[in-house]
């Protein structure tokens, strides 16, 4: 005990964004040696940041979701950026050029020394590339190998290309989740795909794996993120396919809980979720609103006694329930109603996390240290395992950090092989000149 | 012999609802022999949540279990009886893998802790799936969709600022944390075969929402880096153009990205009309300047107005232009990529008739995803399970009598 129970599994990736990444990190975090091959001649947009040299005033306009250290860039903003480094942890980083010869042939001596290689470029960049399956298969037949592009290895839109929030609207999730009264461009982005084709696509690996102790062959593995996005919405497809009914939005509520909504709190833009699925809940609701008597003046209208009834006057319960929750903090809204066995909770901000006394306890954020951007508190593990006590144990990998280790040590060239590919561009730290 | 990639592999079922039917779904879809214990009479409380087949509420029509218990066998135990819970610590003993998404109460309180397991068995892996976890303040908290949307914290974001904060649509949340259960579960089970050791796994619904990728993630270190808070966004912002929803003939289309890389691809899919030939358009000054962008949707709202949403969608790919449609179901079910690839697949129910529900998730090339029998009706399997541990027929008829099964 106390190895982690992926150790001694190599996973060479070349993937962008966030889906692929995601399922780096799974496994990563769990002890596969995770090896993301890079270009320094090509800029992925979206994965170690929008811009790789942004401007002053481009970096103070940015979303926090790729916000810098001290809303700076730094000299080298690639190693800066939250969009890439909240994921990047446990993770090795290396250079090549894939689009010349010497860096095809690097790709192919790191795949012969690999376990699994995962991508997820639009489909057929790889085997443009000349590094598709059938290339890597003959280099090493126990590879498992796994494609994510959005819409799969097959089919009429097989290269076809987009982001998470284009998936999310091509499968259906957008149009489910909108305001009801309002159109889809007040429904702003999501990109739930991400999440679930990344762990999907960690998922994948496993059972491949786990298949290849038996037979003691690799496999090729086709993810479409379009499919993994349908699954997590199979109760509207269903919907579809069993009553031919397409399902609009809802917002907030549910189709038989009632109330169900977020609501106004005490404080600036502060809100509180709650939900009511049964005459057990609402009675202890009631309870929550009027400890001593069960009930208040509202509470106790017979209109609202029965979950029909709740659910079919729930524009006025709506109102009724918000006048109880603005005079009261959002957390003491909580802790009323979960005292009476009622699920509640705060709408918790990216800030406001941070002090929330579950994620406390738990230690949920960890503080790491990254030599370029200093001691942050990053989001931890997403699971807990008694027998194996885990924690981050490496920051926000920068580009070309582990060069050394997997040119020389893995790939196995020459310290002469090695001094001239850095000259010639294939190894290195930094982003080419031209890349603006 | 091993012909899917979890063949041979038994999973005892404890769960319920949706997070952990849906991971063990994921697990029985791939091969594992899962058994599923309900209670006797109701069952999981799933059987009751709609959508309904042709909309009738009955617990052997319920959409949402037919999909979430395909390829599992279903026996029904009382867990408090003593017989019941003898004929459970039978089965585990030769499981690989328990999962369970109790309320973390629940488990302590029927004598069935992870110390106690596994000494019967110290290869199982055991999962537990709960809302706040099994420790700390939250433990025993209760929680639904919303709520767990809500203390993700990307819900804060998700909307416009006028208006209250949106969840995401359906059970995203709770299919996300079955997911990555069963990418727990077989991480600890190759553990397992490895190491030859189990281990007990605590995942927590809010964590896996807290550490996920997504908005979130980049959002939590982005105001550890600069001490913002991403908020909602305000009506009628610039964020670049096309960068938004766009109507069209028949419905809504999200078109664009912020990234100034792609303006020549808007201009190639439109060809290059002469009202767009500015070419400070194209540059960061031009993106976020709102006269520019005036003259730009001046040509652009009327054009997406000309054309529906899949020809949008399919110009755009010409021009390598991110597009996507905004699709209702039926859009999405009928769509002749999906029919392609054969993605939907009808499930023949004894109960429902044929049922179409999403298929495989990926594609795996030697073990595939394989659709081997419908979900359960309520004890279907009692007799088959119990059988190889020595209950002859007329004992089930005595433990249904003792309503133990």
């Amino acid at each position: 005990m106390g190895k982690l129970p992926l150790e001694g599994v190599r996973v060479t990736t070349l993937t962008v964004v966030w889906a692929g990444p995601f399922a780096e990190m799974l496994l990563a975090d769990w002890g596969a040696e995770v090896i993301r091959v890079e270009s320094l001649q090509r800029f992925a947009n979206s994965t170690r940041g929008y811009l790789p040299r942004p401007s002053p005033a481009y970096v103070k306009a940015a979303a926090v979701l790729a916000a810098y250290p001290n809303d700076e860039a730094g000299e080298r903003p690639w190693n800066r950026c939250a969009l890439f480094n909240f994921h990047a942890r446990n993770k090795l980083s290396c250079s090549m050029d894939l689009t010349r010869v010497e860096g095809k042939e690097l790709f192919k001596r790191l795949i012969a020394k690999s376990d699994v290689f995962f991508e997820n470029n639009a489909s057929g960049v790889v085997d443009r590339l000349g590094i598709g399956y059938p290339v890597l298969k003959e280099i090493n037949p126990g590879l498992v190998m796994v494609s994510l592009p959005g819409y799969g290895a097959t089919g009429p839109y097989k290269s076809f290309h987009g982001f998470g929030y284009h998936q999310e609207a091509f499968t259906g999730h957008t149009w489910l989740r909108g305001y009801p009264d309002l159109d889809p461009s007040n429904t702003s982005v999501a990109v739930h795909a991400d999440a679930a084709a990344g762990a999907n696509t960690a998922y994948a690996v496993m059972l491949a794996l786990i298949q290849r102790r038996r037979t003691g062959k690799g496999q090729f593995v086709d993810l479409a993120q379009t499919e993994v996005a349908i699954s997590h919405q199979s109760d509207s497809v269903l919907d579809y396919t069993m009553n031919g009914r397409a399902r609009g939005s809802i917002g907030n509520r549910h189709y038989s809980a009632a109330p169900c909504g977020v609501y106004r709190c005490q404080g600036e833009d502060e809100w509180v979720a709650i939900t009511v699925n049964d005459d057990r809940e609402w009675a202890g609701f009631c309870r929550a609103l009027s400890p001593s008597t069960g009930s208040t003046e509202w509470t106790g209208a017979e209109r609202f006694s029965s979950s029909i009834g709740r659910w079919n006057n729930q524009d006025e319960l709506d109102k009724l329930v918000e006048d109880w929750t603005r005079q009261r903090s959002n957390y003491e809204v909580m802790y009323a109603l979960q005292d009476q066995g009622v699920p509640a909770g705060p709408v918790i901000n990216n800030q406001a996390a941070f002090d929330d006394p579950q994620l406390k306890a738990r230690g949920q954020f960890e503080e790491t240290h990254q030599e370029e951007c200093g001691t942050h508190l990053t989001p931890g593990l997403l699971w807990r395992a008694k027998n194996t006590p885990n924690h981050i144990r490496l920051p926000a990998v920068r580009l070309g950090e582990h060069n050394k280790y997997v040119h020389k040590d893995i790939i196995g060239i020459s310290d002469e092989e090695y001094a001239r590919l850095e000259k010639e561009g294939h190894i290195g730290v930094d982003l080419a000149p031209h890349l603006k | 012999m091993f012909e899917q990639a979890l063949s041979g592999v038994k999973v005892i079922d404890l769960t319920h609802h949706i997070s952990g039917p849906y991971c063990t779904k994921m697990l029985a879809d791939y091969g594992a022999e899962v058994v599923k214990v309900e209670r006797p009479g109701c069952g999981d409380g799933a059987r009751n949540m709609g959508p309904f087949m042709k909309d009738g509420p009955h617990p052997e029509k319920s959409g949402m279990f037919a999909y979430l218990n395909t390829n599992k066998q279903g026996i029904t135990l009382d867990l408090k009886s003593q017989t019941g819970k003898a004929i459970l610590l039978r089965l585990i003993e030769s499981a690989d893998m328990l999962v369970e998404n109790f309320s973390p109460r629940v488990m302590p309180s029927l004598g069935l802790t992870y110390e106690r397991l596994k000494e019967i068995n110290p290869r199982l892996v055991m999962a537990s799936i709960s809302n706040f976890g099994q420790t700390g303040p939250y433990r025993d908290f209760k929680a639904s969709e919303l709520v767990l949307n809500a203390m993700g914290t990307e819900m804060y974001s998700r909307g416009i600022s006028t208006r209250e904060p949106l969840k995401l649509g359906g059970n995203a949340v709770q299919f996300q944390a079955g997911a990555v259960a069963a990418l727990a579960t077989t991480i600890a089970y190759w553990q397992a075969l490895e190491g030859g050791y189990g281990d007990h796994l605590d995942i927590s619904i809010f964590e896996t929402q807290i550490s996920t990728i997504d908005l979130r993630g980049g959002s939590l270190l982005g105001y550890q880096y600069s001490g913002r808070v991403a908020t909602r966004k305000e009506p009628g912002t610039n964020r670049g153009y096309p960068n938004d929803v766009y109507m069209c003939s028949d419905g809504y289309a999200q078109i664009g990205h912020h990234a100034l890389e792609f303006f020549p691809r808007v201009l190639k899919m439109l060809g290059h009309p002469e009202e767009l030939s500015d070419p400070a358009m194209g540059t960061e000054a031009g993106q976020m300047d709102d006269d520019l962008k005036g003259i730009f949707e001046a040509y652009f709202i009327p054009w997406c107005l000309e054309r529906t949403k899949l020809e949008i969608f399919l110009l755009g790919q010409a021009a390598n232009l991110p597009v996507g449609p905004i699709n209702t179901m039926e859009d999405v079910t009928k769509d002749p990529h999906f029919e392609a690839r054969e993605f939907f697949v009808d499930v023949e129910h004894p109960a429902m008739g044929t049922v179409r529900m999403p298929g495989a998730p990926f594609r795996m090339g030697d073990n595939p995803w394989k659709l081997r029998w419908p979900a359960p009706l309520l004890g279907q399997h009692n007799e088959e399970v119990l059988g190889p541990l020595g209950y002859a027929k007329e004992d089930l008829v005595k433990l249904r009598e003792a309503g133990v099964i």
